[in-house]
């Protein structure tokens, strides 16, 4: 499952139909080992194109460094289809080099309607995977029932 | 002195999980040969019959190689080396994969 936090959620939204008709791409960076996507990183299009997306080359270095430096890793890795459903195409699958990453599709075929999903891209294998949007990490710590309240009394 | 080359997540089951190797030759090329003689697998990820792999980034210090001399590009001792692979994809077909 991919938790993500609603102004997160947002942003990829914002950022897909801001770059419509051409695709949109960008990562979701969290601390290594976290799984929480935290620091959203939109990239450019070097591709610019409606049926393609690949990030520049020196921003690809830059943006690995600086996550290098943070310990982070790309927790999300999304990016926009524009014409077409939210689901991984061959080429994405093909080119899905992040094993441990959600890949996030977002489909901006219709205005009015919102397709944001998930998958774990896995040695050629897609996998859908739940996604669940929380208004932030920060209060989204896992429900604790009566007998387990911390600290306890 | 050796050559430091930076090898991503997905190509750490070639180096035993490591996240850097050290390497020597006077080329790009060479270097692949020789980190190949020690990760057997490695090279194949790397390049094919018409050099480096499309999809695969490999920046010498800063500098990506395709804009200096591809596997051609001259290296020497204290250099770093790193691959990252491309993040690419999309609704249609790659229009380099052929």
């Amino acid at each position: 499952m991919l938790t993500i936090e609603m102004a997160t959620y947002d942003a990829i939204i914002a950022h897909a139909r801001r770059d419509h008709p051409d695709e949109a791409c960008g990562v979701i960076a969290g601390p290594a080992g976290s799984d929480r996507p935290q620091r959203f990183i939109p990239m450019l299009n070097a591709a610019r194109s409606p049926t393609f997306y690949e990030f520049d080359s020196a921003d690809l270095l830059a943006l690995y460094r600086a996550m290098d430096d943070r310990d982070e890793e790309p927790v999300v890795v999304y990016h926009s289809h524009t014409a077409t459903e939210a689901y991984p195409s061959r080429t994405d699958v093909a080119l899905a080099m992040e094993p441990s990453a959600h890949y996030v599709l977002v489909s901006t075929r219709s205005p009015g309607e919102v397709e944001f999903r998930s998958f774990r891209i896995v040695d050629g294998e897609v996998t859908e995977e739940e996604v669940e949007v929380v208004e932030s990490f920060l209060t989204a710590e896992p429900d604790l029932s009566p007998d387990e309240e911390f600290p306890p009394r | 002195m050796s050559i430091e080359v930076r090898i991503p997540t997905i190509l750490r089951t070639y180096t035993a999980g490591e996240k850097a190797v050290e390497g020597s030759g006077a080329t790009l090329a060479e270097l692949i040969d020789d980190l190949e003689s020690r990760h057997g697998g490695l090279r194949d990820r790397l390049v094919d019959d018409r050099g480096l792999r499309r999809f695969v980034n490999v920046y010498l210090n800063d500098e990506d190689v395709r804009f200096l001399g591809g596997l051609e590009t001259p290296v020497t001792d204290g250099d770093h080396v790193t691959v990252l692979p491309a993040v690419a994809g999309g609704a249609g077909p790659s229009p380099h994969v052929g």
